[in-house]
């Protein structure tokens, strides 16, 4: 479990994290979304015990990160931003001397040893250094190292940055496996990854936390949530005749690929209404969808509003 | 194991992984030869012991010592693994103290290979051997003092040129402390008794002695007060970074 209260972090007259307050239980991934420079990384290095927090605090099972620091690290499996590692060393020596720090027993850390090293496919390269690696190979280490003491709380710092859609989609079934029991906290950018892995999202900006929800609630508080999306060659006369159903809200066409969505008014269903009127007006469609809602159209409402406010606060 | 000496292997590998072992090595043993020979006068002077070789120390430590420690947290800072180093379960005490011993052991190391020298005065005369072990042996203390500094001064910074540049200018100002020329420009400022002081902090009037092979106990203290009190330094520079 993690839970943080009012954690706040001030670089100078920056503050960086302002005042956060979450709290991940066992069999929980959250995702922490946020821009650049939001206080993603700032907020896990305070929960790692890396950085002090100007105030409020952070206890990782039930351990301060302040108080019982050696407590709360034993607990936890961290991978910093960027994946660092000792890159002078081979990836065998590396993993050793984190079971070496780690104190784990001879028997009991070797176990543990080659159950990572076969979980992330590192078998070929364990002989090699660490900088000759690609960058994929080395994400692979810092997750080896995160989870090599079968830590019952994982925090990964942009697990999938800079890796290759294979690559990503192998760290998303690790992290998958790993999520029963465990609690885990993940940052990142892309909004793909929320829907592969998480079943919290938590949106901060500027340090403050905007939205904590499910991935399926936020998506729900996209316009595009409900709405019809087909393509119909020469379809455009259509848009009149569709803007006239009484729960549709609105008509748009992609200027791009002409591509015709449909938004419903607040509550409405509208896939049936509009596949009767298609039908009725004789006209093919090449395929419909019905929208789930966009994340990144939710994310950038939620993110840019707050800072347009700030913006005029500010001015004001 | 225990995570202090888990770090102290690393480190201790990584100096040999890299060029540094095997360049401080080299540099660090032809010097000592150089230095004892031409500069020490060793045969000139006609008699067993290794003076000439524990004399010219300091001058060595002031140069290659600040090499070793550059490194040792500014490179850490700068590479992102202090990151990780310091949210492993072990404290800040553990690991400067793990840092310590690794650059400590292979000074240790570079001491053990001057041994042809030993041999040398071995073969040419009848020397004190417990002079030479413990002139040795307060050489070492003496590494220890050199290399805290270092570490603490590598805390500091990013930057491992200016670490290596604030630990020597450190090294020489306390080698130099005790020397006439120095006590002298303080003579109108400073009361005896700070002047006193200053020459108290000089390194080399606490070697002298050692090199002589007399291991006092005051010069042994001082050398393991202040590599004791760098490091409590170092460690609170590193806390004070965690908290900025």
């Amino acid at each position: 479990m993690i839970e943080t209260d009012q954690l706040t972090r001030c670089y100078g007259s920056l503050t960086a994290v302002d005042a956060l307050s979450i709290r991940v239980e066992p069999g929980q991934v959250l995702g922490l979304l946020g821009p650049n420079g939001a206080g993603k990384s700032t907020a896990m290095r305070m929960i790692a015990g890396f950085l002090i927090p100007t105030s409020g605090s952070a206890r990782v099972c039930g351990h301060d990160v302040v108080r019982e620091p050696l407590k709360a690290k034993r607990a936890l499996g961290y991978l910093p931003e960027g994946a660092p590692s000792y890159g002078e060393m081979t990836v065998r020596e590396f993993l050793q001397f984190i079971v070496r720090v780690r104190g784990l027993k001879a028997d009991d850390g070797y176990r543990r040893f080659e159950d990572v090293v076969q979980r992330l496919q590192l078998e070929d390269v364990l002989g090699l250094g660490i900088d000759t690696l690609s960058k994929g190979l080395r994400r692979r280490v810092g997750l080896a190292q995160a989870i090599l003491h079968d830590p019952p709380v994982l925090m990964l710092d942009e697990p999938t940055d800079g890796l290759d859609p294979n690559q990503k989609h192998a760290v998303r079934q690790l992290i998958d496996t790993m999520a029963r029991e465990r609690t885990i906290l993940i940052s990142t950018h892309l909004l793909e990854e929320v829907h592969a892995l998480c079943n919290r999202v938590v949106i901060i900006a500027r340090g403050k936390l905007l939205a904590d929800a499910t991935p399926a609630e936020l998506e729900r508080r996209s316009r595009y949530h409900g709405a019809v999306s087909f393509s119909a060659p020469g379809g455009g006369m259509s848009q009149e005749m569709l803007g006239r159903l009484p729960q549709v809200a609105a008509v748009e066409i992609d200027a791009l690929d002409g591509r015709i969505t449909v938004f419903p008014k607040p509550g409405q269903r509208i896939l049936e209404p509009v596949e009767a009127l298609l039908r009725a007006q004789g006209l093919e469609v090449s395929e419909i969808q019905l929208e789930r809602g966009r994340l990144d159209e939710v994310f950038r409402q939620i993110t840019t509003t707050t800072i347009d406010t700030a913006i005029v606060e500010a001015a004001a | 194991m225990n995570p202090v000496s888990a770090v102290m292997r690393r480190e201790l590998r990584s100096y040999f992984v890299t060029p540094v072992a095997y360049v401080f090595l080299v540099i660090f043993l032809v010097l000592a030869g150089i230095l004892t020979f031409y500069a020490g006068d060793f045969y000139e002077r006609e008699q067993a012991d290794l003076q000439p070789f524990f004399v010219m120390h300091p001058w060595l430590y002031l140069i290659l010592v600040p090499a070793i420690t550059m490194r040792m947290w500014a490179e850490e800072a700068k590479g992102g693994t202090l990151e990780l180093l310091l949210t492993l379960p072990l404290t800040l005490w553990q690991a400067m103290l793990g840092k310590f011993l690794g650059a400590w052991l292979f000074v240790g190391l570079a001491l053990l290979l001057t041994f042809p020298l030993w041999l040398t005065v071995n073969y040419l005369g009848s020397p004190d051997n417990g002079v030479i072990l413990a002139g040795y042996l307060g050489s070492w203390l003496m590494a220890g003092t050199f290399i805290a500094i270092g570490a603490c001064l590598s805390a500091l910074t990013r930057s491992q040129v200016v670490a290596f540049i604030l630990t020597a200018l450190v090294c020489v100002l306390l080698i130099l402390a005790g020397q006439a020329q120095v006590l002298d420009f303080f003579h109108g400022t400073l009361s005896r008794q700070l002047i006193n002081l200053v020459g108290q902090l000089s390194m080399l009037r606490h070697f002298e002695a050692i090199a002589r092979g007399v291991l006092d106990v005051r010069d042994v203290l001082y050398f393991v007060l202040s590599t004791v009190g760098w490091l409590i330094a170092g460690v609170l520079l590193l806390d004070l970074k965690r908290t900025r």
